[in-house]
Parts: structure tokens; C-alpha cells; sequence
């Protein structure tokens, strides 16, 4: 190799000297930290499984599997019973009724944003969606206690103060934002040139978006409904202010409901003493509202996978 | 109308076009025959992709565009309030630079304008299916996998599929934007040759960025430069004996 000093072999000599002192210490040590760093959440997962597992184990010990599978709740009671049932079937119908509020709003919004709002009504929108996805979920069970039950007493004369649907439409709102962002996200994506070629066949702006861009966008979608029930599942602020604390099992939406989030509250805010039946129930419960959440991200992996249009 | 008028499909007059305050086009009269390809030719940036774009107003798609002047299709002015724009682009097909199937299957992709147009009868549908994909050359190679997604076609294939898709709406006009700079050789010449067999159906005006290939499949080539019509001609006189030195320029690849 000559050495001559032109000013190439000086830059060369420079890289070569920088390329030799580095250890390459950090080049080792830096992925292991990072290792370090992901396995944080997996270690927590794990030992919250195992947490709920384990005590979950202790409640079986002493109540059977079919008086879980119950409709009968009853934990305080002299003869105590601990049916599930109620819980799951509170859960399940205030999810319901905020899908059922929050799917349709949230869609068509997306679709307004995704595909005819000007930037300038978008750039208006948006951050008012991002203002109500930002509200703590205490003041929605506030509003939907004392604004919306209200409301709804007047148009539904039996409606109970406490009941399933006026916090099942707030969460509803609640997640509104959620499912039109995440929509909206997946239909900005879908590629222009399709949307050129419907158009280039004489298709309406209405029709780009529903026959193109909704399908093309499915995956996508269907992903954010799942994430979104998931979201109504897990939440517990709202039906716990709402929905009050009826063991009752019943498909009336107008009564007070108990969800598996709620009695978790009404039981660790309450005097259920460490050991008993009582307080394990709530690793019981706990367990198979992971169970809920752990299947939907199954569904929602699944979906992903089921309604890919490859573009 | 006399036998002469009758041949042209496309008429522009005076045709102007800005991008904001950016002029793209500048005053183009130009005639499209039917049963003739007219090739557009130009350096990048010249306005061939705006001008093609305007013949089925897609171009309006594009915010902050303004136009003046006429573009008469069989007669009658495009830019005309009477005239409803998915009408006019179910007559004038258009097939892009990049294939861009539907993410759907092959007997979605061609069937769509159809569906979407309100043809209903299931034969009737069949019938367009199969006689589009012939047409676009396509019908053998697909016929056994109808229900594939389209996804799963060779470039060139998509490209077909795309033809016959835009066939499918019955049009007499197919405008193509550089259709084949996104396919290989062999594709390229499967395209030009489908391309010299349709025209004895329709008028197709298509962009290129090669000169041999326009060379090949035209009959009219239209040079284009910095927004301005240079010189429209038979192909061949084009090509031979132009008459204005940039075009001479152009086509000796002195620039552009
Ligand atoms: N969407 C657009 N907005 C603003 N200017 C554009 C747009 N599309 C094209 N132009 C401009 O118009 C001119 C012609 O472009 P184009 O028609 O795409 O040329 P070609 O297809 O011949 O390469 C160029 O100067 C280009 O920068
Ligand atoms: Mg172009």
C-alpha cells in the first residue's frame, strides 16, 4: 500500500484510524440493553398471567367451575355464590352498545376525512377527535351519569338512574375517535393509482371510497373495530360510575348492570378481606377478562391476516 | 357532417391549462382520428401526462387546475355543463403508466365498471367478461383462474387486465400513459401488439417516452415541449422529414 500524502490517502488514513480505535464495545453491548429493554413488558406479562393464574387457582379451590359459569352472583351474601354470568353479560352488552355507537360514527367520519373533507375542514376536525380521545374516562362516567342518563329518562321513562345503556353510548363516544383515526389511517393508505382507475371508469367519489378504497382499507378497519371492543371491554371508569353494581342477571338494558371491570372496582375499593373467597374472586374475574381481551387480539391478528387485499 | 368530420373524435381548440399560476399547456389544437394511434412524445416535464389526463378531465382530480379553451369529443365541448364526467370517462378509457389492478380477483377487476354501471344479467356479464379479456389478449392465459386475485399476474398480464378492465365499459377511445415503461421487453411487445390490433375498434392516443416505439405502433405522433404543441404530423413524416429543428432535435436525441 503506498503512503504517499495526497490528500485522498490522508482521508483514507483518517477513516482507518477512526474505524481501528472504535472498541466496538457499544456495537456489543448496545442490542443486549435493548434485549434488556423489550424483555421489561414480556417479564411484566408474564408475571401478571402468573399473578392471576395462581390466585385464580385458589378461587377454584373453593367454588366450582359450573357455580362460576353461574347466573347467580352473590359474594357478600351469608351463603355466598359467585356466578360470573352476570358480569360477562354486562360487559358483553355495554360493549355492544358502544360498538354499535362507535363503529358507524366513527367509520363514515373516517371515510369524510379519509376521502372528500378539504384540508382545511380535515385540519378542523382532527384535533377535536384528538380533544375528545384525550378526555379522562372519569369525566365521561360524570357526563354519562349526569348529563346523558338524564336525557335518556326523559325519552325512556323506565330507564333506571343507574343502567347499561347511557354508559354504553358514552364509551361508545368515547372510542369514536379511536376507530375514525385508525380507519382513516388505513383507507389514507390505500394507494392513489387505485382510486385513479376507478375513477378512470366512470365511478362516483362515492363509489371510489366504497367499492375501492373501503375494501382495499379492510384489513385495516376491521383491526381498529377489534381494538375498539377491546377498548370497551377493559373499560372501567364509565360503567363503573353508570351502570351501578346489580348482580342481576337480565338482557334489560334500561337496569343496572355489573361489569367484570366494575365489580374488580367495587371489590378492591371495598372490604372483601385478603384470603377470602372474596378477594380471590377478583383474580377469578380478572383472569377471564384477560381471557376477553386476549382473544380479540387473536380475532384482530386473524383479520389482518383474513381480509389483506394485497396492493 | 361530412365524411371528413366524421373521422375525428377528439377536436381541441385553443387548449390551455395552469397548475396554480404554473402554465402547462399552452394553446394546443390538435385532432384524434378514430381508428388511429396517436403517439405523444416529449422530454419529462412537458405536459404529455397533463394533456392526456385533460381528454377525460381526470386531471381535475388535481386541485388549483383551470383551463380554457374547447375540447369537442364527437362534437361536443367536455368542459361543458351538460356534460357528466363518469359519462365521458366510460367512453374514454384510460390505462396508466403503473398497472393498477383492483386488489380483487380477475373477474372482479374487469367487471366492475359493468357492476358498477348498473349491468345486472349474469350472462351479459360473462359475455363482457370474455370478450374484454380476449380483446385485451388476456383470455387464455386467464380463463382457468378467473376468481385469482389479480395481484398474482405478471406485470404484464396486470397491465392487460387492465386494458380489458377499461374495455369493459365499452368505450371508443383508450388513452394510455406510457403504458409499458413499467414492464419488460417482452411485455412491452405483447402491449404494442394488442395496441395495433385495437385499433381497428378505437381511436387510442398513448404516451411514450420512446421514440422507437412510437415509431412502431402510430400512425399520428404529437412532439410536445415545455407546454407547447411543436409539430403534429403523420408518423412517418414525423420521423423523416420534420419540419421544425426542435423536433429534429428531439427525435435525433439532441436533447430531452
Ligand atoms: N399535480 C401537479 N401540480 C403542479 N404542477 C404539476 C402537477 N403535475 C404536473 N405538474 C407540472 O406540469 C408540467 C407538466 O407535467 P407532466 O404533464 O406530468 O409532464 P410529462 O408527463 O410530460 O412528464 C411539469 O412542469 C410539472 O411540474
Ligand atoms: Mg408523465
Amino acid at each position: 500500500m503506498d503512503n504517499q500524502i495526497t490528500p485522498q490517502n490522508q482521508i483514507r488514513n483518517q477513516i482507518r484510524n477512526h474505524i481501528g480505535r472504535k472498541k466496538n464495545n457499544s456495537d456489543r453491548l448496545m442490542p443486549r440493553f435493548f434485549l434488556i429493554m423489550a424483555s421489561v413488558s414480556i417479564i411484566t406479562t408474564v408475571g401478571i398471567v402468573l399473578t392471576l393464574i395462581t390466585d385464580a387457582f385458589h378461587f377454584f379451590k373453593e367454588v366450582s367451575i359450573f357455580e362460576f359459569f353461574s347466573t347467580k352472583l352473590a359474594p357478600l351474601g351469608a351463603n355466598p355464590s359467585f356466578g360470573i354470568l352476570p358480569l360477562i353479560n354486562g360487559t358483553v352488552l355495554s360493549s355492544l352498545i358502544a360498538m354499535m355507537v362507535a363503529i358507524p360514527i366513527g367509520l363514515t367520519s373516517a371515510m369524510y376525512l379519509s376521502e372528500f373533507s378539504s384540508p382545511k375542514t380535515r385540519s378542523f376536525i382532527k384535533p377535536i377527535l384528538e380533544v375528545l380521545a384525550g378526555i379522562p374516562t372519569i369525566v365521561y362516567g360524570f357526563f354519562a351519569y349526569s348529563f346523558v342518563t338524564p336525557i335518556l329518562m326523559k325519552l325512556i321513562p323506565t330507564l333506571e338512574a343507574k343502567n347499561v345503556l347511557s354508559p354504553g353510548i358514552v364509551m361508545g363516544i368515547m372510542i369514536i375517535p379511536m376507530v375514525a383515526s385508525l380507519s382513516e389511517d388505513a383507507m389514507k393508505s390505500v394507494p392513489n393509482a387505485l382510486r385513479e382507475g376507478a375513477y378512470g371508469l366512470g365511478s362516483t367519489k362515492l363509489e371510489v371510497t366504497t367499492k375501492v378504497v373501503l375494501p382495499a382499507a379492510m384489513s385495516g378497519i376491521m383491526s381498529s373495530f377489534v381494538l375498539a371492543i377491546s377498548r370497551a371491554i377493559g373499560e372501567t371508569m364509565i360503567v363503573a360510575i353508570a351502570s351501578g353494581s346489580s348482580k342481576n342477571f337480565t338482557f334489560d338494558i334500561t337496569h343496572s348492570m355489573q361489569t367484570m371491570t366494575g365489580y374488580i372496582v367495587e371489590f378492591t375499593s371495598g372490604d372483601a378481606g385478603s384470603g377470602t373467597t372474596g378477594y380471590y374472586s377478583l383474580y377469578a374475574v380478572g383472569l377471564m377478562l384477560f381471557i376477553f381481551t386476549f382473544i380479540m387480539n387473536l380475532i384482530a391478528q386473524y383479520i389482518s391476516k383474513r381480509f389483506r387485499e394485497e396492493y | 357532417m361530412n365524411q371528413y368530420e366524421s373521422k375525428i373524435v377528439y377536436d381541441v381548440k385553443g387548449l390551455n391549462l395552469w397548475y396554480g399560476n404554473d402554465q402547462a399547456l399552452k394553446d394546443i389544437n390538435i385532432q384524434i382520428n378514430k381508428n388511429e394511434v396517436t403517439a405523444i412524445i416529449g422530454p419529462s416535464g412537458c405536459g404529455k401526462s397533463t394533456f392526456i389526463k385533460t381528454l377525460n378531465r381526470m386531471i381535475e382530480n388535481v386541485p388549483n387546475v383551470r383551463t380554457s379553451g374547447e375540447i369537442l369529443y364527437h362534437g361536443l365541448n367536455i368542459f361543458d355543463k351538460t356534460m357528466r364526467v363518469e359519462e365521458l370517462r366510460t367512453r374514454v378509457g384510460m390505462v396508466f403508466q403503473k398497472p393498477n389492478p383492483f386488489p380483487k380477483s380477475i373477474y372482479e377487476n374487469v367487471l366492475y365498471g359493468p357492476k358498477i354501471h348498473g349491468v345486472k344479467d349474469k350472462q351479459m356479464l360473462e359475455e363482457i367478461l370474455e370478450t374484454s379479456l380476449k380483446s385485451a389478449a388476456l383470455w387464455d392465459e386467464v380463463k382457468d383462474r378467473l376468481h385469482d386475485n389479480a395481484y398474482g399476474l405478471s406485470g404484464g398480464q396486470q397491465q392487460r387486465l387492465c386494458i380489458a378492465r377499461a374495455l369493459a365499459v365499452q368505450p371508443d377511445v383508450i388513452l394510455m400513459d406510457e403504458p409499458t415503461s413499467a414492464l419488460d421487453p417482452i411485455a412491452t411487445a405483447k402491449i404494442e401488439e394488442l395496441i395495433d390490433s385495437l385499433k381497428a375498434d378505437y381511436s387510442i392516443s398513448i404516451v411514450t417516452h420512446s421514440m422507437q416505439q412510437a415509431g412502431r405502433i402510430s400512425d399520428k405522433t404529437a412532439f410536445f415541449l415545455m407546454g407547447e404543441l411543436v409539430e403534429f404530423g403523420n408518423t412517418e413524416m414525423i420521423f423523416s422529414n420534420p419540419r421544425d429543428k426542435r423536433t429534429e432535435d428531439y427525435i435525433t436525441g439532441r436533447f430531452g
